[in-house]
């Protein structure tokens, strides 16, 4: 199976929407790997600038963010432009549903955790560093030099087959 | 124990189980527009999986950017057409009988209650009004909706929102909704879908029960959803009267969806309509909602009334009763997209089209357009529009543009004066 996870990079704001993951001017698009540019490219932070090409986002495996990520349209680009920039896991609090659904459509993980792990791990300093254990439905973070957190979380069953066949396309393809 | 029209639905159409909770359901209707759906045909082709399960469960349109305004708008069409044409999909809508899809597809008597039906646009809750079960989808979920017909939900809760009271003059359905997004909020309703009752939804015509259900993803609902009855049977007829002998008898049929009276829900919402005042959003999220008369006098550059939210005849007719006989405010560009090319040559009979022109406002062919900000009225950096559409987000309309939403007759308002301005101010 896939590798999950990596270096992380974490975005403190709830409800980013999928308009700011990849704005609609790009939806023009019928390649996947030309969304690879703008990912995050509108993305708005109230008290910081984001910089969607930061060295920081380039080397990012995994994004951890809050509440209700990937909220409104239902643009699968907006997943797209996570896996072709080589972003596989997506850690929050929540998600919104049709965001969500195409994670594990494209046979990636959205993992919900607590607010009190979430919590830990935007605490960590330094360089982030984020595992999957699929199995044991367990996430380790390690900061650079620093004591690694480990959080458990829960995969509806049905989205952990969906990943395990590498997307709805072929677990649909085999069973209907 | 009774069951909710959702689980009703569910159960009609299950194909599989997979796990407790998640449900493989049989599709009655996919529909397709040009922008979430070239990159799935590309995808089946390429794996040699070009086939659609049904083209007669398939409905297409170009509609978000038409006519083309690029080289690669063109190409997205172009394959939307071509794949039209080698699969014989009938009901393929282009251009001189293209509309925004969620005005259009009910407008052609394609969705009918107990339906299942998605499309690869968040905005297909809009199809709930007629007792369907509509969902928004991605693109891998319209792949295999395409492909084999199904796709797969974990099963809803409902979250009943009972209307009651009677509304005053000049406030509508957009604002009853925008209202119900700032009490539920952004994510208030996710993996539910929104009911909507009551003696308020039971007088409304379908025209306004769309656009309530239309923004019920707003809240993260999976969907919104009307009980079918007398209204949505007599929208329905002149499509529907070769399957029942009387409009009587589709009624009773329909009734077989209604949610028993033990169903049960996850929540329930009441909210007593008589007091509201026309609403609008600021900020950037759709539940920063306030009464307009709190906003009053704030100053935009441009008006949209158009969309699958507020572009039917309804909408023109009460935005037009704005404007008739006054103009647009000098330096505020108006821009009127009627949704379909029903709507606009209605529109037309009505003298509506002429009502807004001699105010001074452009009219557009159907079309999404501005309201995703791709074309036909994208703001520029710093740049605000009162819009009738569903969503505010930060740039949606344009890179730092920034919109209000609101009712038709609030945008119109606001065009006549140049400022956001509770438009009871204006009405006769
Ligand atoms: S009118 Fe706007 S919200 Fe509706 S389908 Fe078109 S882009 Fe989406």
């Amino acid at each position: 199976m896939k590798h999950f996870g990596g270096p992380a990079v974490f975005i403190d704001r709830d409800d980013i929407n999928t308009d700011e993951i990849i704005p609609a001017r790009y939806l023009t698009e019928i390649t996947k790997k030309a969304l690879q540019p703008h990912l995050l490219e509108d993305l708005h932070l109230e008290d910081q600038t984001f910089d969607p090409h930061s060295p920081q986002m380039e080397q990012a495996r995994s994004l951890v963010t809050r509440s209700n990520f990937g909220c409104g349209s239902s643009r699968e680009h907006a997943v797209w432009a996570l896996e072709v920039n080589d972003i596989n896991l997506v850690i929050g609090q929540s998600f919104a549903r049709i965001f969500r659904q195409n994670m594990f459509n494209c046979g990636i993980l959205a993992v919900e955790l607590a607010p009190a792990d979430l919590d830990a791990l935007f605490a960590l300093e330094g360089e982030v560093s984020i595992e999957v254990d699929l199995g044991q439905e367990r996430i380790t973070a390690t900061p650079a030099g620093g004591q690694a957190v480990n959080c458990s979380f829960t995969l509806n069953p049905f989205d952990k087959q969906l990943v395990e066949a590498g997307g709805w396309l072929s677990y649909a393809d085999q069973n209907y | 124990m009774g069951q909710t029209i959702t689980e009703k639905i569910f159960a009609a159409h299950r194909r599989d189980t997979p796990t407790p909770g998640n449900m493989i359901l049989d599709l009655d209707v996919i529909m397709c527009h040009e922008i979430t759906t070239p990159i799935a045909i590309m995808d089946l082709v390429e794996k040699g999986m070009d086939r659609v399960c049904d083209p007669s469960k398939i409905k297409a349109v170009i509609d978000h950017v038409t006519p083309a305004k690029d080289s690669k708008t063109a190409t997205q069409a172009k394959i939307m057409r071509d794949w039209a044409a080698r699969h014989q999909i009938k009901d393929f809508f282009d251009i001189g009988r293209n509309g925004v899809c969620h005005a259009l597809f009910p407008e052609k008597g394609f969705i009918r209650p107990g339906y299942t039906v998605i499309m690869g646009d968040s905005h297909t809750c809009t199809h709930g009004a007629f007792g369907a079960f509509a969902a928004g989808v991605g693109t891998t979920d319209l792949e295999v909706g395409i492909l084999k017909g199904v796709c797969a939900f974990r099963t809803p809760q409902s979250l009943k929102v009972e209307l009651k009271g009677s509304l005053r003059q000049g406030v509508v359905a957009k604002d009853i909704i925008l209202a119900i997004i700032r009490e539920l909020t952004v994510n208030g309703a996710t993996d539910m879908v929104i009911e909507f009752g009551g003696p308020v939804v039971e007088a409304m015509n379908m025209a306004s029960r769309m656009t309530l259900c239309n923004m019920a993803v707003e809240a993260g609902a999976t969907s919104g959803v009307c009980l079918p009855d007398e209204t949505t049977a007599r929208y329905l007829w002149p499509f529907i009267q070769d399957d029942y002998p009387t409009l009587e008898a589709a009624v009773s049929d329909f009734a077989k969806w209604h949610s028993d009276p033990d169903a049960e829900y996850a929540r329930t919402l009441t909210l007593d309509v008589s007091e509201l005042l026309p609403q609008v959003t600021f900020g950037y999220r759709p539940d920063n909602v306030k009464a307009i008369t709190e906003l009053a006098g704030s100053r935009i550059d441009q008006v949209y009334i158009g969309s699958c939210t507020n572009g039917r005849i309804e909408d023109i007719r009460e935005a037009a009763a704005i404007l008739d006989g006054r103009m647009v405010a000098p330096g505020v560009r108006g821009i009127l997209t009627p949704a379909t090319p029903a709507i606009y040559s209605q529109a037309l009979e009505e003298g509506l089209i002429k009502i807004f022109m001699d105010s001074g406002f452009c009219v557009l062919n159907p079309t999404c357009g501005a309201c995703l900000g791709m074309s036909s009225g994208v703001l520029a950096e710093g740049e605000v529009c009162a819009s009738t559409t569903n969503r505010n987000f930060n740039g949606r309309m344009g890179k730092g543009g920034m919109v209000h939403l609101m009712s038709p007759a609030s945008a119109a308002a606001a065009a006549v004066t140049g400022v956001i301005t509770d438009p009871r101010e204006l009405l006769s």
